[in-house]
């Protein structure tokens, strides 16, 4: 049972993509060898920015909710644990699903895999093994206090809109503080509605001769 | 952050390890421990309605894990009734097919031959119960008659009964079956050789059944 006082944050905005996480989360014991975290690039063309991506365990598990085969379970303390392996029939609903893009089915043993918040660790009052060893603290396991302490500009915000629906998840995301009095929610799919920026690549360095004056 | 309609979860029973209240558990007053939902009842529909307002489905398919793996009392046993009540069905059936076959009037049978047809220890091979089923019928003393199907239990090659050595031998693959009981006495046959029910009216010989054996 994960204490109640213990919460999971995410400052995206601290994440240095080290994948320190991505590896660490091989060596739990939940999920041997696969690492359920994924780092994502924002937007790589433009930026270097990259956001860790973990099971955000959700008040309504979508993942759940969509589930033919029941076999998506919540454990009393709001963890969502990942498909119970008798039932799972790997159709992947899950994965379209998740707001988050987060449940993977592994077609060759098929499964579906997500994060559990390292179960076996985090039940035990351990941190789960990415906040373990992320540098930048952009993964942080504690108290509310701790991280209010730790981060004053920020504060942590549960609350989720994708598209008509409003998501409210146990895993807690950093925003500034001023952001989070106006809107107190993400809204997960707001990038899809900007306007695709121009990405034809105009090679100015070629076209202007940068060899022209010189001697051959 | 904003708590009560906002975040339905700060609205549940923070009983267990919240800060400032570690070991309170089973021994503060009662009225600090005012549940206001199910505590193994956490996850929230879509909707945010309330349970009751909920449909039926979700009380069968609960996301939630407690709930889950709970066996209702009232569950379990009509889970038991049921099964013991199909049993009783399966047991009466079995014993009014075996009644119904007992009942049905025995075969009127297909004439072999005449018993002055055979010496004793002489063979005749006639078919039964269908054209091509092979059998054979030996006349082992001057009252004793025994007739089995023909193909070995092995593969099926037909026996040749031997009546001096009191065995029917299969040459295929050296099998070896008692004559007087059809059992297999050597050799790879798996099984007895069907036994012909033969019944003996005046000086002729019926076969009335076919009785498989499977040791």
């Amino acid at each position: 049972m994960k204490p109640d006082y213990l919460h999971f944050f995410i400052d995206p905005s601290r994440c240095i993509g080290c994948q320190a996480c991505v590896q660490a989360c091989t060596e739990c014991d939940t999920h041997k060898g696969e690492s359920m975290i994924h780092l994502e690039f924002v937007d790589r063309s433009h930026s270097t920015q990259t956001v860790p991506v973990v099971c955000m365990h959700c008040e309504q598990p979508t993942c759940a909710e969509v589930c033919p085969a029941d076999a998506i379970k919540r454990t009393g303390d709001g963890v969502v644990q990942s498909a119970r392996k008798p039932r799972c029939i790997a159709c992947g609903n899950c994965v379209s699903a998740c707001p988050f893009g987060v449940p993977e089915v592994y077609e060759d043993r098929k499964i579906m895999m997500k994060c559990d918040m390292c179960y076996d660790r985090s039940s035990v009052g351990k941190k789960p093994m990415c906040a373990t060893v992320c540098p930048s603290q952009a993964l942080f396991f504690g108290t509310r206090e701790q991280i209010e302490q730790l981060r004053p500009r920020s504060v942590p915000i549960n609350q989720f809109q994708f598209g008509q629906q409003t998501i409210t998840t146990q895993v807690l995301v950093m925003t500034p503080r001023s952001l989070a009095t106006r809107t107190p929610y993400v809204d997960v799919t707001s990038a899809m509605d900007e306007a695709p920026q121009n990405r034809a690549v105009s090679l100015k360095v070629i076209a202007a001769d940068p060899f022209a004056d010189v001697e051959v | 952050m904003p708590d009560g309609e906002m975040n339905p979860r700060a609205a549940l029973d923070p009983r267990v390890n919240t800060p400032g209240r570690e070991g309170l558990t089973g021994t503060a007053p009662a009225s600090r421990y005012s549940a206001i939902r199910d505590a193994e009842q956490i996850s929230i529909p879509p909707d945010f309605r309330p349970a009751d307002a909920q449909p039926a489905w979700r009380g069968d398919f609960p996301i939630d894990w407690p709930q889950d793996q709970y066996v209702e009392r009232r569950d379990f046993m009509k889970f038991m009734v049921l099964t013991s009540f199909a049993f009783v069905v399966g047991q009466c059936w079995v014993a009014f097919e075996s009644w119904w076959r007992a009942r049905r009037a025995p075969a009127v049978g297909q004439r072999i031959a005449s018993v002055d047809d055979l010496a004793i220890g002489a063979a005749i091979v006639f078919d039964y119960p269908a054209p091509h089923d092979n059998c054979v019928l030996v006349r082992v003393t001057a009252q004793e008659f025994v007739a089995y199907s023909q193909k070995c239990t092995h593969l099926s090659c037909a026996v040749i009964p031997r009546p001096e050595q009191g065995i029917l031998h299969c040459p295929c693959h050296e099998g070896v079956f008692d004559l007087r009981s059809g059992r297999v006495l050597a050799g790879p046959p798996p099984r007895p050789l069907p036994r012909i029910a033969l019944d003996i009216r005046g000086r002729d010989i019926f076969a009335t059944g076919v009785e498989s054996r499977t040791s």
